[in-house]
């Protein structure tokens, strides 16, 4: 068993099994090819499973997969086959409830594409090399979202509507209209 | 720059959904990265070209090194701008495309003065960001940095240097090293995350120390972890220490379990399931400690949320493998779990009751299952049939419905796995339950009536073969087996004549007829076929006339095959290579069964904890060894390699020398070969020899020494000490070393050794011949018929008393290793619960004799064990010796 626990990837596919965004953080799949097989059967395997009110789990190819789904996009994170599954589900639904904030609500597709920007930022603030850096999505959404946080105030003390603040403040600013 | 023609995704034109990124193209995306040079730059276009760029790279598109180049010297240049949600874009980037080296240096001092921002985002991104793309020797300079960063007051900050430290030790351990007393300070941080990280980093520090592990967890279990995250690194650590101390045995209390059992009331759910899972798979684990780790999972069994039902029913379903007993009260929610819409949830939980049900409720679980095989895939369907075949044997009266659902399950469709796994079943439940032999080997031949798959075919035909003439009435396989012969191909028509010459040779009053059968086959179409069929005609003795076969000859023809057939495939193809007058000898293929690597691999608890530590690789033995020694002209005339042991470590891990030694036995000489390793950069060192000692090893005597002429840093070398030994007798003894050697300074810079060395030593660990090394694992596939042909003749059997054990397994496998036997037929794995074991063993004794093992092994009240030893070998003094050495070890 890993002694710390480790997300090997986190993945956000739309309705048809097609990225939006991912991040691996494990050498397990070293081409391109091979991630998007990954993706492809993983998607296959669960399409058709209702994952839209509860987080829902299985196992993969020897790897533990938690996954959620909301309009048309698919959440997932992928561990190893040891791992604490609820670990990766609090990993799971941080992402999901901070792409959520990021999005005020509107999760979808096209949103999600538009914000390309914030679910990168998302991503990357969520893992670093498999190791788990955050969990809360308020945090997260607050860390992505906002252009400076002040030195002093301790991260979780950063409300659910500074978070938006700030996202919306983003926004207006979208890259692509 | 000519822009590169690329073609357009014909696939997205039809489509009416409108996506920011419709017809983007690497090429035009990288002629907007010129913005990134403008003199006046604009942040929220500059965010929007790197937007594309990474979306590009995410969708799988790849950069060519120039490519690569070009944009990120692009974008080093937007350090220039003050936008935050700009600069945020531009760490992103640079981590995705990994610069080299030399690109690196570029970047640096921008990276260094953001780390020393007052922006703490700048500060923590900076960290990561440089600390992903460093290599070793920028390190030492930011170094003073990030022990800063670790402890600084801003958690996000703390937290990005911790996690690099994580990463960085497995490329810089000996800088992250001197980091301790800063992470140790962040361990105590009020932020939960920081904490997480911060022991994370500790414990990797220091995890080959394991005093110093054991006192981080004292102390740390005492006192409060505030982060879940944290505490569950806590409770994984707690369970290493506890697997590494042992039972405390005067009070019998286990240490640390108190602060388990506590974790199972914390408030987050990760830290209840770790501790639960934790208790669960400590060692030798009592039914009193387990019960509230199985309240708890029980309680998730009806939870709502999924991920919890499946966590709480994988780890039972573990359970039961090795305590039923404590699983059967959540039997009752495992039942409602059958109808789960998890697929996954809905198959653990069958098997786990499968594993758990009494011998009533078999008939109402099968009926349950018949009804849910029909909507999984074949994947959950094999781990059913295996969890079947296992209860089959527990409750072998039951074998009647059993047998019929897997003869039923064996008719519908299925891929070559599935089935596989049903035949597998049937046969093991043929072998172990004699009544169901005939009913077993019924729905065998009916399924080869029908068989898609040559290898299941051939497989069943060979297996009929064995067993069909021992049957009531042989007669009626004769027809299903004659019909392979006229609807197959030729690899089954092959095998068909195989199983038809065993009845004919087995079963007298057959032969007559099962010639006939033969003699057509004499006209098949294919090669194999006829030559098959006429050899067993002409062995034995198809002339019409019933004679009966001798044994010689069906040993011949059926007898087993005794060589690993991997050996054979090598020692063949070493033998085609170098093609030589002399016809191959199978008697100078080894006998000894290679390791499995597989199987090492599996040990639990053995796992590199780091991320990078790279699992060592198995050794493929004998071959190499026998080839390396007779490289070496004083071993040359020590004649065949008998045995050779697996290495033995002589120094601790992490010393400055790192010493192995495998013992190679030969039938009048022993041979020490040292693996030396030379951990010290700065060291060179030559003339390198192990002073052994032999003076606890009367029968030994040291006649040749090969030193190792110079050893430089990493690259491993071997030394050997030769000793004679009386011929054919297993002698044992103990043996001091001394590692001798001259130490030369080496400059690291240059590489280059100073002239003059200086003499020195280092104490290795003691070595031990014992009579393990004098037995080779050799595996035969069917005891029983071993044992017997075998005969009484050279049997000794006596009883010992081992004393208090601590289990059946432990005494099972303290016997096993003692006397270095192949356990045969799976026999090593003891039943959970069960209060006596037999273990069947089989080897080669020196002096090429085969030795038959069989071990009953009891336990009286008091843990009181007792062992009773019967031993078959060709020569009664190798059984005695084999008696010899349980009494003495």
């Amino acid at each position: 068993m890993e002694l710390c626990p480790l997300v090997k990837n986190i993945l956000l596919l739309d309705s048809e099994g097609k990225r939006v965004a991912v991040k691996y953080c494990s050498d397990d799949w070293p081409t391109n090819s091979a991630k998007e097989a990954f993706e492809k059967a993983l998607f296959n395997k669960t399409q058709k499973i209702n994952a839209r009110t509860e987080a829902e789990i299985t196992m993969f190819e020897n790897y533990i997969v938690v996954y959620k789904f909301v309009q048309d996009l698919h959440f997932f994170v992928t561990g190893g086959e040891n791992e604490n599954e609820v670990i990766l589900a609090t990993a799971l639904q941080g992402f999901f409830d901070a792409v959520g904030l990021l999005l005020r609500g509107n999760v979808e597709k096209k949103e999600a594409l538009e914000n390309l920007d914030l679910i990168l930022l998302c991503l990357d603030e969520i893992i670093d090399g498999g190791i788990i850096l955050e969990t809360d999505a308020n945090v997260i959404a607050g860390k992505v979202a906002s252009n400076s946080i002040d030195a002093g105030a301790p991260l979780s003390e950063q409300t659910i509507s500074q978070a938006l603040a700030t996202a919306r403040e983003h926004l207006t600013r979208s890259l692509l209209k | 720059m000519a822009q590169p023609l690329l073609k357009k995704d014909d696939d997205r034109d039809d489509e009416m959904e409108y996506s920011p990124f419709l017809g983007i193209e690497k090429g035009a995306v990288l002629q907007e990265a010129r913005v990134f040079n403008d003199p006046q730059l604009d942040p929220r276009r500059c965010s929007q070209v790197i937007t594309k760029l990474l979306y590009l790279l995410n969708q799988g598109e790849t950069f060519t090194k120039i490519e690569a180049t070009e944009v990120f010297f692009a974008v080093t240049k937007l350090f220039q701008s003050k936008d935050v949600g700009l600069r945020r874009m531009v760490y992103l980037m640079i981590k995705e495309l990994s610069p080299s080296a030399d690109e690196v240096i570029i970047v640096t001092s921008s990276l260094m003065k953001d780390m020393n921002s007052r922006t703490d985002m700048y500060r923590a991104n900076a960290i990561r960001v440089l600390c992903r793309i460093t290599d070793g020797t920028l390190l030492t300079q930011i170094e003073r940095y990030l022990k800063q960063a670790i402890v600084d007051k801003n958690p996000v900050v703390a937290s990005a240097s911790l996690v690099s430290g994580i990463h960085l030790l497995q490329t810089n351990p000996e800088i992250v090293k001197r980091w301790s007393n800063e992470v140790q300070e962040a361990v105590q941080s009020r932020a939960a995350l920081v904490q997480f990280h911060a022991l994370g980093l500790l414990h990797q520090i220091r995890q080959n120390d394991r005093l110093a592990v054991s006192k981080l967890v004292t102390s740390l279990t005492r006192g409060t972890v505030r982060s879940p995250l944290a505490q569950c690194l806590l409770i994984r650590y707690t369970s290493q220490v506890i697997r590494e101390s042992g039972m405390n045995n005067q009070t019998g209390e286990r240490p640390f379990y108190d602060y388990l059992e506590g974790c199972l009331r914390h408030k987050a759910e990760m830290v209840i399931f770790e501790a639960a899972r934790a208790i669960t798979e400590l060692s030798g684990v009592t039914s009193r400690e387990l019960n509230p780790a199985i309240t708890v999972l029980q309680l998730f069994l009806s939870s709502s949320k999924p991920v919890l039902r499946f966590a709480a029913v994988r780890t039972l379903n573990k359970v039961a493998m090795t305590h039923a007993t404590a699983v059967t009260n959540c039997n009752i929610d495992m039942e409602s779990l059958i109808s789960d819409q998890n697929r996954s949830i809905a198959t653990l939980a069958i098997t786990t009751l499968l594993k758990t049900g009494n011998e009533s409720s078999v008939d109402r679980l099968m009926k349950q299952i018949t009804n849910f095989m029909s909507d999984i895939a074949d994947e959950f369907k094999i781990v059913v049939v295996d969890a079947i075949r296992s209860l089959c044997l527990k409750f072998p009266l039951k074998y009647r419905s059993l047998m019929n659902f897997l003869s039923n399950i064996l008719r519908e469709e299925g891929g070559f796995d599935y089935k596989k796994a049903i035949v597998d079943s049937i046969v093991i439940l043929i072998r172990d339950i004699p009544d169901a032999k005939e009913s077993g080997l019924l729905h065998l031949c009916e399924f080869i009536e029908d068989c898609e798959f040559t290898y299941l075919s051939t497989q069943i035909l060979h297996f009929l073969g064995n067993e069909g003439p021992k049957t009531s009435d042989p007669s009626k396989y004769i027809r299903y087996i004659y019909n392979r012969v006229i609807l197959e191909n030729a690899t089954v028509r092959a095998a068909a004549v195989s199983t038809l010459a065993k009845f004919g040779a087995t079963v007298d009053s057959l032969k007559p007829r099962i010639f006939i059968l033969l003699k057509r086959c004499l006209f098949d179409n294919d090669d194999e076929v006829r030559d098959r069929a006429t050899l067993y005609l002409n062995t034995l003795g198809g002339d019409g006339s019933v004679v009966e076969t001798d044994s010689a000859m069906k040993e011949f023809l059926f007898g087993s095959f005794d060589i690993p057939l991997a050996n054979m495939e090598t020692s063949l193809k070493n033998y085609i290579q170098e093609p030589s007058e002399e016809p191959f000898d199978i008697d100078s293929v080894p006998k000894e069964v290679k390791s499995q690597p597989l199987a090492e691999k599996k040990a639990p608890g053995k796992k590199p904890t780091g991320l990078g530590a790279p699992p060592s690789a198995p050794t493929s033995a004998a071959d190499a060894y026998e080839k390396l020694l007779l490289s070496i002209p004083e071993f040359a005339s020590f004649g065949k390699l008998f045995k050779s042991s697996a290495p033995v470590e002589l120094t601790e891990a992490e010393t400055e020398y790192a010493v192995n030694v495998v013992k190679h036995i030969f039938d009048n000489h022993v041979v020490f070969q040292y693996n030396c390793t030379n951990t010290i950069p700065e060291q060179l060192l030559e003339n390198v020899v192990v002073v052994v000692d032999a003076s606890e090893a009367e029968e030994f005597s040291e006649i040749a020494s090969k030193p190792l002429r110079s050893l430089s840093y990493d690259s491993p070398g071997q030394t050997f000490v030769a000793f004679g030994k009386p011929e054919g007798v297993p002698a044992v003894g103990k043996f001091s070393n001394m590692l001798r050697f001259i130490v030369k300074e080496v400059d690291p810079s240059t590489g280059e050794a100073e002239e003059d060395g200086v003499e020195d030593e280092y104490q290795l660990e003691d070595l031990e011949v014992v009579a393990a090394d004098y037995i080779l694992k050799v595996g035969v596939s069917n005891f029983k018929n071993a044992w017997e042909s075998m005969g009484p003749d050279c049997e000794r059997v006596d009883e010992y008393g081992l004393g208090p054990r601590e289990s059946l397994t432990e005494a099972v496998n303290a016997v096993i290793s003692l006397l270095g036997m192949q356990p045969c037929e799976g026999t090593e794995v003891v039943a959970s619960n069960s209060r006596s074991h037999t273990c069947l063993l089989s080897g080669v004794y020196i002096g090429n004799v085969k030795v038959l093992v069989r071990l009953s092994f009891g336990i009286d009240g008091q843990k009181e064990f007792a062992m009773k030893l019967a031993v078959r070998s060709e020569d009664e003094s190798v059984s005695d010796a084999i008696h010899e050495i349980v009494a003495s070890g």
